[in-house]
């Protein structure tokens, strides 16, 4: 196994747990920050990938995207975060009801 | 959001049932064997695009592939993703409005460190414009450092004059999607595909490009963390 691959399966596991964490957690930050950590995890398989090159620099495609990835995720989740807080502003709760409390 | 915390810790997982967790982490594992047999079956080594991108090279205007590939080759992306950004500071906007600050006076230690860095980060931001076209940088680098000296400067209690927030930031906050779609139009209207720079135009058209950019990335990444510093329950 070489380092690029050894890199794509490392993101593809901090990926599963990120998706782990949005499923287990009930606190929305919580949630919030697993999609991060998936979202880190896909940037790592893109970088991985991008090094299976068989010498010299790495392909530039996948690290552009990495780096426009990278600017939509932290706008995404400053949207997620005010949304959060509208969310306690008007419930005065950080997690979404349970359909079977109602 | 005193209570933040203790409710962070009472509401982590214990809710679930430890049969329906363990569910779960049979599916995760289920689905990290999946991902990891489609990256085994990719060939372990490959060229991807790399040889495309340096036979157009020479024609891009920067010579650094990424900042090539971002500006130049899919353009579209950075054009896109300057739009998402404009839609989540809308959003952000829309929710809180940014007009309701309650940031404490920040301490001795915080005010002088914004005096020293201010200066050096909007320096080091013009550095990293200037460097992206031949090497390691560009507008998404400089806009990420143009972002963080703003937000140090609101946690340093410098806010922005409240005649600053209003028009002035949103025309900055366009500025860069705006160029980059009224330089597309205008190609387009030259006759040219859409965001098909002329080799012997690209390079100055991708520094103004990158310019706008990072001024506009930079604003809208500090005018984010503005907009959601408003404390619980003061927006209405």
């Amino acid at each position: 196994m070489n380092v690029a691959l050894f890199y794509a399966l490392t993101g593809a596991g901090i990926f599963t747990l990120g998706l782990h964490g949005v499923i287990i957690y009930r606190h929305l930050l919580r949630k919030i920050m697993a999609i991060n950590i998936m979202g880190s995890g896909v940037f790592l398989v893109l970088a991985g990938l991008a090094r299976r090159v068989p010498a010299g620099p790495p392909d530039p495609v996948p690290h552009a995207m990495v780096i426009t990835g990278i600017v939509v995720a932290v706008a995404a989740t400053a949207l997620a975060l005010v949304l959060l807080l509208r969310l306690l502003d008007v419930s005065g709760s950080v997690v979404l009801p349970d359909n079977e409390e109602e | 959001m005193s209570s933040g915390g203790a409710r962070l810790a009472r509401s982590s997982r214990e809710t679930l049932p430890v049969w329906q967790r363990l569910l779960i982490a049979a599916l995760m594992l289920a689905l990290f064997a999946g991902l990891a047999l489609a990256l085994l079956s990719l060939p372990g080594q490959s060229e991807g695009l790399r040889q495309e991108v340096a036979a157009q090279l020479a024609r891009s205007g920067v010579s650094h592939p990424v900042t090539a590939v971002l500006i130049n080759f899919r353009g579209y992306d950075t054009l896109l993703e300057m739009a998402v950004l404009l839609l989540a500071l809308v959003g952000v906007w829309s929710l809180a409005p940014a007009a309701q600050l309650r940031l404490e006076r920040a301490g001795a230690v915080l005010e002088r460190l914004a005096q020293l860095y201010g200066p050096l980060m909007l320096l080091v931001a013009g550095y990293l414009l200037w460097r992206g076209a031949h090497a390691p940088g560009g507008a998404f680098q400089a806009g990420a450092v143009l972002g963080a000296a703003g937000v140090l400067m609101l946690l340093a209690g410098r806010h922005p004059a409240a005649s600053l927030t209003g028009w002035p930031l949103r025309l900055v906050a366009v500025l860069g999607l705006a160029l980059f779609a009224a330089i597309a139009a205008l190609l387009l209207a030259g006759g040219g595909a859409l965001l098909q720079f002329p080799p012997e135009h690209a390079a100055r058209l991708i520094l103004l490009i990158e310019t706008a950019a990072a001024i506009s990335i930079g604003a809208t990444l500090a005018a984010l963390f503005l907009g959601g510093q408003h404390g619980g329950g003061a927006a209405r």
